[in-house]
């Protein structure tokens, strides 16, 4: 702990957003600006007869009508992430293109995008694009999408997979451990697919400057190089060092901000066409049909257990639907991103996971909050907390018996799973006993029989999650079929007065990353908080990055500023001492300040910021300025668990689940700031219980989405949940600088199994053993009368 | 057609499209983009602004409708420099993250102290019924406003 490390600095951030003065994009106008409106397809899956744009082009204020035969972007928008079939067959990577030309293949895909001086004007003539379709059948299930004669999503293969993967151990054996155990307990289920739902929606303005050759385009992303790259490298084919990507404030991201989506392309690409600027802000309606959705798998799983409750075995076999099209990490998600959390917390021998992920006439998928580990963690705490109630046994029980004793990845070596990855360190049994103590177990037990007799339903649910993030080493990553690296820069400016620019590669939409940076920045260069200054957001402020998303932030782009650090102060200390007339070795650093050890003689951090760059006295052959940057690429993910407990009461009467308590005692390594950690575990628990009790994304059987709006899709309100009670237990990342190990997705992957775990337990008694997500009144009330 | 309205104690008067709403007319004309849009459907509040001593939703309520009103947005909430005690405690209680819920958050806040000096959480998590927040879980944003009424009504 230092002077801010570890303290609750309030938010630097916060009095622009209060105020009403943050910059999201849709708050920037440029002169001359156009606005655009997207012509989109009302139906799921049909053949484009014919598109008339000449009245649309002739109306009130419109300055062009483009579409596919215009010419934009002909290779489409790629995917980062390639995972092959198990025989060896290469991904099935359809081309995704940026406007539908002759097939549409998800509800609201765009076939024309009109430009106007006005909002209003380009909405009135996008109604006047004349499109002449033929419906085709649609599927929208991701099973039934491999069914025999399913409607073939893309026609040029035979069926609908993009890729039939496997991990694990080999699947004969256990198969044949399944049949050898004492019990087996069984799941099918469907991990219903969710829409992301920042509040912000997507924004971008894209402008094309003739005079300079440049392009800026502003976009809400939560990484503008990646971005950049893929736009100018694979999508426009246009030159990258004069293209300029801006994402300053960004109204949450969730992951549904990390794609490169069709329309950032389709406006660069206008905005060169017209020699204007034009901007795009997603309505709602827009948002459910075309932000990238999360989750959507079809699940059958087996467990194994011997006679004294220890696993044996676990085999599952899942149809994880893609949508339309594979969108930037979308084949990773149910099979690099989730396979290899199958391990859990536990010491499972044996464990097959194959994966098949079809093509749907959907909106594609992508990492949403948890990206996989949340749809391992689902099965893993349902299935044990369903094997605890056929074996009678106490669910806290059977985890305890089935944990991975504790390893701090230092004295202990890091553990070997059964599927690829080797967990840093972890102290399972430590957070399952805090988060038994804060809920008091045992007394609960007590009341909840005590309930029953009354007729009143009250049940727990247990979860003790464990999930990879900080990602990622990308040896290891490129090994795994991802396209990119996933390490951060960190660029660290000492300015001739001493005071820092940083710039870093990770990107806040939320996440507070301009305070906690400044936290250990000045913490490590021993000078105020004030004297920080956090940048990022910006292509041409910061070097290069890989963005924010799967928990990164400090953990990987934290880690590239403190390189960054080591070097400024490694270089200080040699302008120090030849200012004090002392060797190297005899200065020490601290509170700012170089000190010849063991006497009062000293130099400031500032006076040799200063002499860096008025270099009149100063070591020979040393060059001046004080300005590093680093890149950091991580030696493994980092591992955080934790153990979360939800209490509900059931309505007898209506089958309504009340949430009465929460609790999650959580361990993600070293804390910079507890009020931010504690913030982030508030959201993502509320975001997972959304996902267990209210939200699912609903197609009909023609493709029709009939949950697109804030009327039809339910999310977590503030009366739906409680406050939510929280602790930690810390177990530092062994491999990282900062020892921290990344708690913005925590929350989202442990709470929605604990919750549905809760309701189950309510009403066992009456012979429940499990409950379709969302858990809506209706479907609680069915079962309680099955 | 030609509105006036007084907003943050600055009269303004336009001639303007019937068919804009409020918070188009709050956001396109006035450059008052504090007030945010997150939804077509009155759903998410973010939106929220103040008409004549009501919080309202201004993406669905016709700038027209607005006509004659006085209008407070949360570019009118701090004074100069000088946050309001709802603002601070938003701070103080990190009651915020991404931020663009927190306009609306902060209106609603006023709207239901206003009508409620002593509100219970109960009380709190029923106001903020019409608004989202997709980041905080709303654990911070009650606590904040908890706080605020204390301040407030001391």
């Amino acid at each position: 702990m230092g002077k801010f490390i570890g303290k609750a600095v309030k938010r630097r951030e916060d009095a622009r957003f209060l105020k009403g003065a943050g910059k999201y994009t849709d708050d920037i106008k440029l002169p001359k600006m156009t606005q655009a409106a997207f012509v989109r397809s009302p139906y799921a899956h049909a053949k484009i007869l014919s598109i008339d744009t000449s009245e649309a082009k002739n109306a009130d204020g419109v300055v062009a009508v483009y579409t596919a035969q215009d010419g934009c972007g002909e290779y489409g928008v790629p995917c980062g992430w390639q995972v092959d079939f198990k025989n060896g067959e290469t991904m099935r990577e359809p081309q995704h293109p940026l406007l539908a030309k002759d097939k549409i293949r998800h509800l609201g895909e765009a076939v024309a995008i009109v430009i106007a001086e006005s909002l209003e004007q380009a909405r009135d003539a996008a109604e006047l694009v004349e499109v002449d379709y033929e419906e085709l059948p649609a599927v929208t299930d991701p099973k039934k999408a491999m069914e025999e004669g399913a409607p073939l999503v893309h026609d040029q293969w035979e069926d609908n997979a993009a890729f039939d993967w496997c991990i694990g151990n080999d699947r004969a054996e256990v198969e044949a451990a399944l049949e050898n155990a004492h019990h087996v307990t069984e799941m099918e289920y469907i991990n219903q697919r969710v829409a992301p739902n920042a509040i912000e929606p997507r924004s971008y303005i894209a402008d094309y400057d003739v005079n300079t050759d440049k392009w800026t385009l502003y976009t809400s992303t939560q990484n503008p190089h990646l971005i950049r790259l893929l736009l100018c490298a694979f999508v426009l084919g246009i030159p990258e060092h004069k293209v300029r990507v801006v994402s300053y404030d960004v109204g949450g991201g969730f992951g549904s901000k990390i794609y490169h989506y069709t329309e950032e392309a389709i406006l660069t690409w206008v905005s060169k066409e017209i020699g204007r600027p034009v901007k795009w802000t997603s309505d709602r309606s827009e948002a459910f049909l075309t932000d990238a959705h999360g989750r959507d798998h079809v699940v059958h799983s087996k467990m194994g257990f011997d006679k004294d409750g220890k696993i044996v075995a676990h085999l599952t076999d899942e149809y994880c639907g893609m949508g339309a099209y594979l969108s930037t990490f979308a084949p990773a998600v149910p099979t690099y991103l989730h396979g290899t959390l199958f391990q859990g917390v536990y010491t499972t021998p044996l464990i097959h996971l194959n994966v098949v992920g079809p093509f749907t006439h959907a909106v594609p998928v992508d990492a949403y909050r948890g990206a996989g580990r949340p749809e391992a963690t689902y099965l893993l705490e349902r299935i044990i907390s369903k094997a605890a109630k056929e074996m009678n046994m106490d669910p806290a029980e059977l985890r305890f018996k089935n944990f991975i004793p504790p390893f701090d990845g230092v004295k202990e070596s890091g553990y070997q799973t059964q599927v690829a990855l080797q967990y840093d360190s972890g102290n399972y049994h430590g957070t399952l006993e805090r988060g038994l103590e804060m809920l008091g177990y045992e007394d609960f037990r007590k009341e909840q029989s005590e309930a029953r007799k009354n007729g009143r339903l009250l049940g727990v649910g247990i979860s003790t999650y464990i999930e990879a993030c900080g990602i990622a080493p990308s040896a290891v990553v490129g090994s795994l079929g991802a396209r990119a690296g996933l390490y951060e820069v960190g660029h660290v400016r000492v300015q001739p007065t001493g005071k820092v620019s940083v710039y870093t590669g990770a990107h806040s939409h939320g996440q507070g990353h301009e305070t906690v940076f400044a936290q250990f920045v000045a913490d490590k260069l021993g000078i105020p908080m004030d004297d920080v200054q956090i940048e990022h957001g910006d292509t041409e402020q910061v070097a290069f990055g890989m963005g924010t998303y799967g928990s990164r932030s400090l953990a990987v782009g934290g880690s590239a500023i403190i390189k960054s650090i080591e070097k400024v102060l490694e270089k200080g200390a040699k302008i120090a001492a030849h200012k004090l007339e002392a060797a190297e070795e005899d200065l020490e650093y601290a509170e700012g300040k170089w000190t010849v050890k063991g006497t009062d003689k000293s130099i400031s951090f500032g006076d040799v910021s200063l002499t860096a760059y008025v270099p009149h006295d100063y070591p020979e052959g040393l060059e001046p300025g004080l300005d590093y940057s680093s890149f950091y690429d991580p030696a493994n993910f980092t591992y955080p668990f934790g153990t979360h407990i939800a209490v509900v009461e059931v309505d007898p009467d209506t089958g309504k689940v009340d949430l009465k308590r929460f609790v999650a005692c959580d361990d993600v390594g070293n804390v910079m700031n507890p009020m931010i950690v504690d913030g982030q575990i508030h959201g993502g628990v509320v975001q997972g219980i959304g996902q267990a009790l209210l939200e699912e994304v609903v197609y009909d059987e023609s493709g029709q989405m009939i949950t697109g709006s804030y009327m039809d899709y339910a999310m977590p309100r503030a009366d739906d949940v409680p406050m939510i009670e929280t602790d930690r237990t810390v177990t530092p990342c062994p491999h990282n600088p900062l020892g921290v190990k990344g708690a913005g997705e925590a929350g989202a992957i442990g709470s929605t199994p604990a919750v549905v775990s809760a309701v189950v337990d309510a009403l066992s008694h009456l012979g429940v053993t499990d409950i379709q997500m969302p858990l809506t009144p209706q479907r609680v009330w069915k079962a309680m009368q099955n | 057609m030609q509105i006036s309205t007084t907003i943050n104690g600055k009269t303004y008067s336009h001639d303007i499209e019937p068919r804009i709403s409020l918070a188009h007319y709050l956001r396109e004309i006035l450059d008052l983009t504090g007030t945010h849009i997150g939804c077509d459907t009155s759903g998410c509040g973010a939106c929220t602004v103040n008409l004549n001593g009501m919080a309202v939703k201004s993406c669905t309520l016709l700038a027209v409708q607005a006509d004659g009103g006085e209008i407070t947005t949360i570019e009118g909430m701090a004074d100069g420099n000088t946050m309001h005690p709802i603002q601070e405690a938003f701070k103080e209680h990190h009651g915020l993250q991404c931020g663009f819920c927190t306009p609306g958050m902060v209106m609603t806040a006023a709207d239901i102290i206003k009508n409620n000096p002593n509100p219970t959480e109960e009380e709190i998590r029923h106001g903020l019924e019409g608004n989202f927040c997709r980041c905080t879980g709303y654990h911070n944003i009650v606590k904040s406003i908890q706080h605020a009424a204390e301040k407030l009504n001391s």
